[in-house]
């Protein structure tokens, strides 16, 4: 399947995937002001970027083949699609107990306290299709989506 | 307003030529004929025609045409002349009244050899001593200039329609094995009569239609070399080019049509190694002699006749045997103008050259390829 | 006690407030420090004395919430001591240094490219449509015979050795060092893709770039730097560079702080250690000396590569190029006073030299009355802004041209002349990894690239309306340019008419 690869040696550290992310993931898809002071609450960004000068990236989650997430996840809000191979995670029965943040081996999934305890994640911008958001707006060339080489 | 010469002038035309190639000679009412019937490519501004074999009896001295403003000029040349050449003859050449033909200067011909002694002092061979005669005049005085220079052959030319023009210096009274001619359609009106074709120098002469886009490329690249573009024509700078190559560096004819109409890269490329090879040496060595623009033109000389066309073919020209004639022209109606029934006729394609070689040629000086003897006239 | 700066910002940064989001894009991006999150407030706050106006974070930021202007304060007025005048006293007086800069001269002298207007074909001549007949850019570069000696349709003997470019454009000389690795392989990856050369500058090459060794050309420059056998012999051609347009007459200097392992390495000296070029190479002092030194690399290359000197236009450019060409050149490059650097003294970049237009006619005058122009090819540069001024360059006699300055704003430069403080925002005229990794370099090959490209199409076209098919039929054409607005003695020297002649 196609993933986010992520090139370091070219990340800028300069976090437009995360306001694109936060943007692609409000409800006002495509409007970057709006999305920031009208949306409440305001979405949490899906990619981390990491940083330890120089060294930075972005990260998200890598959908694994065998995902720890979705074996853990004690209510079946976590699944992994069959058809595209991406991991979702069904906000309306997720129940906030982290387990799923607890076994990530990548730390990808992230808590979500604004309303009800949710945990969230990449979704490789399935609803919108095509190139996530965050791959298309890197500046640098730095995130990469493509087949597995 | 500025004289042709002052200013450089663009100028349509139509060409024509004739050759016999066993060098049998033949009266200049063909040539005539066969350029008066493209009358409407020129505008009656300038024409001209080059003869060769007219004058065997003077054919070991150069034939100086000259256009003189004036007596006091020309007295003042004859002087210059005796100084640096033996004089076999000198006399006006014979010309016709006629209506169409106004505002003549003072023509005259010299048979000359260069004197030995100044040669020696110069240390120059003949050939180049009669060059810079000629740049000397052509360039330094007023009121003279020198529009033929070669053996054995003339150029005859003046401001008129072409076919006016050879009535006015009695063409038919002549007898050549090889005619090259001109109309031209100059874009302004300068009216003088240095500016009308052929353009010569020694024996070669250009006949040429076309706008040379490359002209100050070449003319820049040719002045490091000696030559004085005076006229500021197209023509000129063909003539020198040719000259150059040919005689200063002795190239072969088809090394010398390669460098002035030169096949593309794509081309080259798709050549064998030692074709590569020596296609690309010529283009980067001669690049300055490419010649670019829309050209088709008539290069004659002692030894015979080239017709060449720009790469990409803008000017037309179209060539035909029969027996030992050959022809070259602009538009097919003046080939069959005087020939009714060719052989073979056929367009060159752009870059192509045509090649006739006189087969009774002297031993000449000029290194030809024995290929190139082959394929004589039929290119 | 330490002195209080007198001098005020140049710049003044608007942000706007209803776009603002506060995603601290410009923070993370200015390595300046400008930019500020301040937690507290949960605002950001700009700081704009740093500010060079660079347009990192204008470029960057996502809702297009700054704007970066002329700070409006302003000095009273006063025609004579200008604001930049006084600055600049403000500066040294604090610093008692020589003022530094990046770049090219910007002083508004005369632009000469502006001056002169190219012809086009109507009627006499046809133009030729490029899109539909062939149009060739091809140009060799290297010392051309006077003549071919062709037998039995063979040459007799080999043409010397040439540079074969697809067009006639170059990188001109960038150092590793005054510029990242990763400006460096964008610039060799587009050089090798659209068939033209790059410049290694005093910089040596780095390993990674040995693989773009038919495409480069090695600099041996006086301070000798990373110059070995191998290196030598890595490139296509050897450049010996006697002078740079920004700063002509004096060498280089790279600071310690720029030398870090891999330029340490490439260069070949110490670690942290200054990178000084003399002023003069130490074993030139003379034309002869030069010819020494071009026979030497001929000879340490087996004669295989064309050697090209590169000086500053001066005065006596003529002069000194018709001695190059004598000494064994078989390029000259002339570099004109609007010619960029990594850092070069103000007043030396501004003050010293004469325009390219100048210098390029005189030279090309000149070796044609010395009937040598043959013998070498003549690459101009220092300032070469768009595919007209190259057209212009080739009809005044160029060969082929060096672009630095628009190949580095094609890979992201912004102008703000600060190259020689290393701070690049844009990843180009900086060592700090963080920086660098900022320009990807196949997004920068790409543009490189493109830039060539378009350049190429606008300069085939120009042709095309010319009525010429051949880049060979525009070399030294001067008949194909008209001066607007220039004097005589501008028009004589530049040896063309005037428009309407």
């Amino acid at each position: 399947m196609k993933r986010v690869y992520v090139r370091e040696e070219y990340c800028a550290g300069c976090g437009l995937c995360q306001v694109h992310c936060i943007t692609a993931h409000s409800e006002y898809k495509g409007d970057i002001i709006k999305a920031y002071k009208k949306s409440f609450p305001r979405p949490l960004a899906r990619v981390i970027v990491e940083e330890k000068r120089p060294l930075s990236f972005s990260l998200q989650c890598r959908h694994c083949e065998e995902a720890e997430c979705v074996k853990a996840c004690i209510t079946g809000a976590m699944q992994k699609d069959p058809a595209t191979g991406i991991v979702i995670n069904d906000t309306a029965r997720c129940i906030g107990c982290w387990t799923c943040v607890l076994v990530c081996p990548y730390g990808a999934v992230r808590r979500d306290e604004t309303l009800h305890k949710v945990a969230v994640k990449c979704d490789m911008c399935a609803e919108a299709g095509g190139v996530p958001l965050c791959v298309e707006n890197c500046p640098n060339g730095a995130l990469e989506y493509r087949e597995e080489r | 307003m500025l004289r042709e010469g002052q200013i450089r002038i663009p100028s349509g035309c139509a060409i024509s030529g004739i050759m016999n190639k066993k060098g049998r000679v033949f009266g200049g009412g063909d040539i005539i004929n066969s350029i008066a019937v493209m009358h409407d490519r020129s505008n009656g501004l300038g024409g001209g025609f080059a003869a060769y074999g007219i004058y065997p009896e003077f054919k070991e001295e150069y034939a100086f045409h000259f256009f003189f403003d004036h007596t006091t000029i020309k007295n003042e040349i004859e002087a210059l002349l005796k100084k640096n050449f033996i004089i076999a003859s000198g006399e006006a050449i014979p010309i016709r009244k006629s209506k169409s033909i106004k505002d003549a200067p003072l023509i005259w011909r010299y048979f000359v050899r260069p004197k030995h002694r100044v040669l020696v002092k110069q240390e120059v061979d003949e050939e180049e001593f009669v060059v810079r005669f000629v740049m000397r005049v052509n360039s330094e005085i007023d009121g003279a200039y020198i529009f033929s220079s070669g053996k054995n052959m003339g150029a005859f030319k003046g401001v008129g329609y072409p076919e006016d023009i050879g009535e006015f210096y009695r063409l038919e009274e002549y007898s050549g094995y090889l005619w090259t001619a001109h109309g031209r359609f100059p874009t302004n009106t300068p009216g003088w009569w240095g500016g009308a074709h052929p353009f010569t120098l020694l024996d070669c002469s250009v006949v040429h239609n076309g706008e040379i886009s490359s002209y100050d490329a070449n003319r820049r690249q040719l002045e490091m070399y000696g030559y004085k573009c005076v006229l500021q024509t197209d023509t000129e700078v063909v003539a020198y080019i040719f000259d150059y190559l040919m005689r200063r560096q002795g190239l072969p004819l088809d090394v010398i049509v390669k460098a002035m109409a030169s096949p593309f890269w794509h081309e080259i490329d798709r050549m064998n190694k030692k074709e590569k090879e020596i296609l690309r040496a010529i283009r980067v060595v001669y690049g300055g002699f490419l010649v670019n623009g829309p050209f088709s033109i008539l290069i004659g000389t002692n030894q015979g006749m080239i017709a060449l066309n720009d790469r990409i073919k803008l000017r037309p020209s179209i060539a035909a045997t029969k027996g030992d004639y050959l022809y070259v022209a602009s538009e097919e109606a003046a080939i069959r103008q005087v020939c009714s029934k060719p052989e073979h006729m056929w367009m060159p394609r752009g870059g192509e050259p045509v090649i006739g070689l006189l087969e009774a040629s002297q031993p000449t000086r000029v290194p030809v390829r024995t290929e190139q003897e082959k394929i004589a006239i039929n290119s | 006690m330490s002195l209080k700066s007198y001098v005020t910002p140049s710049f003044l940064i608007e942000r706007n407030k209803e776009r603002c989001i506060k995603c601290k894009v410009c923070v993370q991006q200015c390595a300046n420090e400008v930019h500020r999150y301040d937690e507290e407030d949960d605002e950001i706050i700009s700081e704009e004395h740093q500010c060079v106006n660079c347009q990192r974070c204008v470029t960057l930021c996502p809702t297009g919430a700054l704007t970066i202007r002329k700070n409006p304060n302003e000095l009273r007025q006063n025609s004579n001591w200008t604001a930049e005048a006084v600055r600049a006293i403000y500066i040294q007086a604090e610093t008692g240094g020589i003022l530094l800069t990046g770049m090219g001269n910007d002083r508004p002298y005369p632009v000469y490219w502006d001056n002169i207007l190219l012809n086009a074909s109507q009627v006499t001549n046809p133009s030729i449509d490029p899109l539909r007949e062939p149009m060739e850019l091809k140009t060799h570069l290297g010392r051309k015979p006077d003549s071919l000696s062709i037998k039995e349709g063979k040459l007799q003997k080999k043409l010397p050795p040439q540079l074969e470019l697809e067009l006639p454009i170059m990188f001109s000389a960038m150092s590793f060092g005054s510029i990242s690795l990763n400006a460096i392989k964008s610039l060799a990856e587009a050089a090798k893709q659209e068939g033209t050369y790059f410049n290694t500058g005093e910089g040596g090459l780095h390993r990674d770039l040995y693989q773009y060794g038919e495409n480069t050309i090695v600099q041996v420059a006086s301070g000798r730097f990373g110059v070995h056998a191998d290196y030598l012999q890595a490139g296509a051609a050897i450049e010996i560079k006697i002078g740079q347009g920004a700063k002509p007459g004096i060498g280089g200097h790279l600071p310690g702080e720029k030398v870090e392992r891999e330029v340490s390495e490439t260069r070949m000296i110490p670690e942290g250690t200054d990178a000084i070029s003399p002023a003069p190479h130490h074993d030139i002092y003379s034309i002869e000396d030069l010819r020494q030194l071009i026979y030497s690399l001929k000879e340490a290359t087996n004669y295989e590569k064309p050697v090209s000197v590169k000086i500053a236009a001066v005065h006596n450019v003529a002069a000194i190029a018709s001695g190059i060409a004598r000494a064994g050149a078989d390029i000259i490059a002339i570099d004109g006073y609007r010619g960029g650097t990594g850092a070069a003294p103000l007043r030396i970049r501004d003050n010293v030299g004469i325009p390219i237009e100048f210098a390029l006619a005189a030279v090309d005058t000149r070796l044609r009355q010395e009937a040598i122009r043959n013998q070498v090819s003549l690459v101009v540069g220092g300032s070469i802004r768009n595919s007209a001024d190259i057209v212009k360059a080739i009809a005044l006699g160029a060969d082929a041209v060096y672009i630095a300055s628009s190949a580095l704003l094609a890979l992201g430069c912004h102008m703000c002349q600060k190259c020689y403080t290393g701070k690049c925002n844009w990843g180009i005229a900086t060592q700090d990894p963080q920086l660098a990794k900022r320009l990807n370099p196949e997004l920068g090959a790409q543009r490189a690239r493109n830039l060539l490209r378009a350049w190429k199409h606008e300069i085939q076209e120009m042709l095309g309306g010319m009525g010429i098919n051949a880049i060979e039929s525009l070399r030294g054409n001067r008949l194909m340019l008209r001066g607007i607005g220039l004097t005589e003695k501008e028009l004589q020297i530049l040896g063309i008419k005037n428009a309407g002649e």
